[in-house]
């Protein structure tokens, strides 16, 4: 049986015939092209498909497309400026060598993203504890999470700044 | 692997959802956040032909305190439990960071949890330590159950096919209580679990048998430990899951007598 869906993803509309049994990370790389979402185990366990809905880091795998209709989906694509500029926490990754095969890369930018967006104080124990969501087989995970430390202390630094130009 | 086909079915209402259940019987399954139900079904585990989502069901998420009792709505997140300040039902927010990871508790429900009833998951040992009653919405209204005569074995519910979970009522405060747990990796699922309520002198036990296990008026750990019955299985032997729930009892009084 085939369903009409509309689903919203980095701010973009699609309408879609797809069949329910459509997972999100497969609608999203196989009918929507939007392959930077990887996919792993299918059951949850390794997080490369962790993307964004409304915000809050969730498997892809483990969500049925249809399921997920009227809520805002973010990818990681939705990172990078459209000429291809790295947004800051893509940069932290890079920078501290976070990444070696890039598999597991898109679902940890989703995962930092999405946690660091509520969480914004987080300290490194916690970012850790977080970053054990999702597997990685080639950092040791130690880079990582000195990537999305690193990219919290310089959001919450380029914070204060704004706060404090503005009551200067 | 990917699930076998099936019909997608949405419920804005209760009452509708049970309708559709009514109307399907057997061949429905309803679905919330499905952390577990679509991974099942990925492996091919679970093939069922209908699924009713209610995760599009109007106010059967939100946390509520009315006098003693605190009351879950069946869709409220673990995640949003872990975040919310609980008071004197702190013991729920501090559990939930043994449920899964980040990503599965924003999306898994107190209610799907209970319904999916793994012996060894947080929310049941929590629901039978807190004498917690599970109401439930069928053709012929809600009724509430005991959590206690709620898990039947594993996986196995007394809810009929026609019924859903509408809310979870803790009864009273528990200002004194904790879950702990041991799993080779974080975020797996437990080998044991053990849940303590030191005023109501209460031990909950999950990964030791089909349903979560009840230890009223508990002695010390030791004698909880010595008391069960447990068999070697391939990977854990009896004499290490024993030793896990003497440690787990200790380390849980220890925890729940801070407060």
């Amino acid at each position: 049986m085939i369903q009409l869906i509309e689903l919203t993803v980095n701010g973009e509309r699609h309408d879609l015939a797809i069949e329910p049994r459509r997972t999100l990370v497969d609608v999203l790389r196989h009918d929507l092209g939007l392959t930077g979402t990887h996919v792993g185990c299918e059951h949850g366990i390794c997080g490369a498909c962790t993307v964004l809905v409304d915000g809050a880091p969730a498997r892809a795998c483990l969500l049925f497309a249809a399921q997920v209709e009227g809520a805002e989906i973010r990818t990681v694509e939705s990172l990078a400026e459209p000429d291809g500029t790295l947004n800051d926490l893509q940069r932290c990754f890079s920078e501290h060598h976070g990444l070696q095969c890039g598999f597991c890369t898109p679902g940890m930018l989703m995962l930092a993203e999405g946690y660091l967006a509520e969480e914004p104080e987080a300290t490194k124990e916690e970012i850790r504890e977080v970053v054990a969501s999702n597997l990685c087989r080639c950092t040791g995970y130690q880079t990582i999470v000195e990537a999305i430390d690193d990219c919290a202390s310089r959001r919450r630094a380029a914070f204060q700044d704004q706060l404090d130009r503005s009551t200067a | 692997m990917k699930p076998a086909a099936f019909t997608y079915h949405r419920a804005r209402t209760t009452a509708g959802a049970v309708g559709l259940l009514t109307e399907l019987g057997d061949d429905a399954k309803v679905i919330a956040g499905g952390q577990s139900l679509v991974a099942m079904m990925n492996f091919r585990l679970a093939r069922p032909e209908h699924l009713v989502d209610i995760t599009h069901v109007e106010g059967l998420a939100g946390i509520r305190r009315d006098g003693d009792s605190l009351r879950l709505g069946a869709l409220t997140t673990h995640r949003a439990v872990e975040k919310a300040d609980l008071g004197d039902f702190a013991v729920l927010s501090r559990a939930m960071r043994w449920v899964g990871h980040l990503p599965i508790r924003t999306r898994g429900t107190v209610g799907g949890s209970i319904a999916h009833a793994d012996a060894a998951a947080e929310w049941c040992l929590l629901a039978v330590l807190l004498d917690a009653r599970i109401r439930a919405e069928g053709p012929s209204g809600v009724r509430e159950i005991r959590a206690v005569d709620f898990f039947r074995g594993p996986f196995t519910t007394a809810l009929q096919p026609d019924e859903l979970i509408v809310e979870v009522v803790f009864p009273r405060p528990a200002p004194r209580a904790a879950l702990t747990e041991y799993a080779d990796r974080r975020g797996d699922f437990a080998l044991v679990a053990a849940a303590v309520d030191l005023d109501a002198d209460r031990v909950v036990l999950g990964g030791v048998a089909p349903t979560p296990v009840l230890v009223e008026r508990a002695g010390t750990a030791e004698e909880i430990a010595g008391a069960l019955e447990l068999r070697d299985e391939p990977g854990i032997s009896a004499h290490y899951r024993r030793g896990l729930v003497r440690t787990l009892v200790q380390r849980a009084r220890k925890e729940a007598s801070r407060g």
